[in-house]
């Protein structure tokens, strides 16, 4: 983008990052700036490249399940769904139906739980500084804390396995499930009175960073960004895998695809979330968690398969090749976060500098993911 | 206007209630019963040996090495006071190493590994990551003093 001038200007080169508190972290940009406005931008990515697919060439599939922990270091649950599923459908095992709206009960909690993240996160970025972080922090608490209870671990849950999950819920967690939708509910209801309509809040965000739908599309965004832009795209409902055709919810949309709508849209998922919860606490029929017939060591047929799965972040795909034996020959993460980056310079040119970090903060980057 | 008195209203609200937060060193909150911190090696008090027998299964499935087991004859066996005809020689854990995956305990066939459901298995914290290398006086202080059990997974029915 040019701007036009009387006078011969230098366009000034800003570095933001790797280590800055609005990247989440360790993102680099590089802004070029023409007085307050944002004219370039160059992300510099691969700080928190740990090769987490070719490790995954070399573990078997139930080690590898500790990778996808480590990938999407906020929605464990999503990622690990994704590549249970993957190994499931090469080799041909059902998991038990128990297991399955387990699975699902888990992976929409923790989408509750990676959303609260964001909210609190994005506060952090406009400038409600610290408030609406520990208004975050204090639902997305209750959830790890349950999870604790479930699997033993408050972010590397490791707890889906190929076939099934790997215990049951303990005792009294279904009551303890209801309790915590109730705080999170009021979380919610929480955090729009601090911020949806708060006037200094929307002076941040309403009409920054505009993407319109066809440039969504363009850019191959998914998930909330997605629909803040008004595509009307969910996985769960338009390629439903798992137990989702029997739940019951509405997708969210946005009108302006602009950052508010953005973080609209995590606000109204969580809603949505609690009454997928509800929904699957209803339904979650007794049974065994694992099939019988599982062998001791997993070995996977030839093949390759492609699973994708709704992530909070959005479409998260695995690629498995797998040329028989118990490790994968190739394993491809797709990477929603990876992709919504790609539309950061589209968002950012001829925006405010200071409006750069509300950008980026919509995006919901998680650099372990992005990098791999 | 209303927004920024509503959000002020919200803020105030819950500056009336008691916090939910404790003040962790001086406050432990108790630990769910299936805590995954360290792995520990458990000890059979009825034959007063270590239920490993060195078999090295969870050597092999760990994913990120960090284990190395040795076996040897089991004395006790000639003797006739315990069964295990092979038995650990020398157990080493890197501490820093471990992931906390479970897997490890997953695999064992003698029920011999357990996670630390513990305190003493979270505030780990050395000066120099060689201390981080358990051997197995280490690993199995805990089960000789009783203080760590293995839990069994209820079967989450009770409800039903």
């Amino acid at each position: 983008m040019v701007i036009e001038h009387e006078y011969e200007t230098v366009d000034l080169n800003i570095n933001m990052g790797p280590v800055h508190p609005a990247t989440h972290g360790v993102f680099r940009a590089v802004l070029a700036v023409d007085g307050e406005l944002v004219v370039d931008v160059d992300p510099v990515i691969g700080y928190m490249h740990r090769g987490g697919e070719k490790l995954s060439e070399n573990l078997d599939y139930r080690q590898g399940i500790g990778i996808q922990d480590r990938t999407d270091y906020l929605s464990q649950m999503n990622s690990e769904q994704a590549y249970v599923m993957a190994a499931e459908k090469l080799a041909g095992i059902e998991p038990p139906p128990r297991a399955e709206w387990i699975r699902v009960l888990c992976a929409e909690l923790n989408r509750c739980a990676s959303h609260f993240m964001f909210l609190g996160a994005y506060g952090q970025d406009i400038g409600t500084f610290g408030t609406a972080f520990s208004y975050a922090m204090r639902e997305r608490e209750r959830v790890m804390d349950l999870f604790e209870e479930l699997t033993g671990e408050r972010m590397m849950y490791s707890y889906f396995r190929v076939g099934g999950v790997a215990w049951d819920l303990p005792a009294g967690f279904e009551r303890k499930v209801k309790t915590l939708l109730r705080h999170v509910l009021q979380g919610v209801n929480d955090f729009e009175g601090l911020l949806s309509q708060n006037e200094v809040f929307l002076a941040r965000t309403r009409d920054i960073g505009v993407l319109t739908g066809e440039q969504a599309l363009d850019y191959g965004l998914t998930g909330p960004m997605l629909r803040a832009s008004g595509v009307d795209w969910d996985l769960r409902r338009d390629e439903p895998y798992s137990v989702y055709p029997q739940l019951k919810f509405t997708v969210p949309l946005g009108q302006n695809g602009d950052c508010w709508d953005r973080y609209n849209m995590r606000i109204q998922e969580i809603k949505e979330s609690v009454k997928l919860v509800e929904q699957c606490l209803e339904m979650l029929p007794a049974g065994p968690i694992m099939p019988d017939k599982m062998p001791r060591m997993l070995r996977l047929p030839v093949g390759e398969i492609y699973v994708r799965t709704e992530n909070p972040r959005g479409e998260y795909g695995i690629y498995l090749v797998s040329k028989g034996g118990n490790k994968p020959y190739r394993l491809k993460m797709r990477s929603p976060c990876f992709c919504n980056l790609s539309a950061l310079r589209e968002m950012c040119i001829g925006e405010y500098l200071s409006d750069a970090v509300a950008i980026i903060g919509a995006l919901d980057l998680v650099m372990g993911e992005v990098d791999r | 206007m209303i927004g920024v008195i509503k959000a002020m209203g919200t803020t105030f609200k819950t500056a009336l209630r008691r916090p939910v937060t404790v003040q962790y060193p001086e406050i432990h909150l108790p630990l769910p019963e299936r805590e995954r911190a360290f792995p520990l090696l458990l000890w059979d008090h009825d034959v007063d040996e270590p239920f490993c027998t060195g078999c090295q299964a969870c050597e092999r499935a760990c994913p990120v090495e960090c284990m190395t087991v040795t076996m040897r004859d089991n004395p006790k066996q000639k003797e006739g006071t315990s069964k295990r005809r092979k038995i650990v020689d020398t157990f080493w854990i890197d501490y820093g190493r471990c992931m906390r995956c479970n897997i490890c305990v997953e695999v064992c066939n003698f029920d011999a590994i357990a996670m630390n459901n513990t305190w003493s298995g979270i505030e780990r914290s050395a000066y120099d990551r060689r201390d981080l290398v358990m051997d197995m006086d280490e690993l199995m202080s805990k089960s000789m003093a009783g203080q760590v059990t293995r839990w069994t997974p209820d079967d989450g029915s009770d409800e039903k």
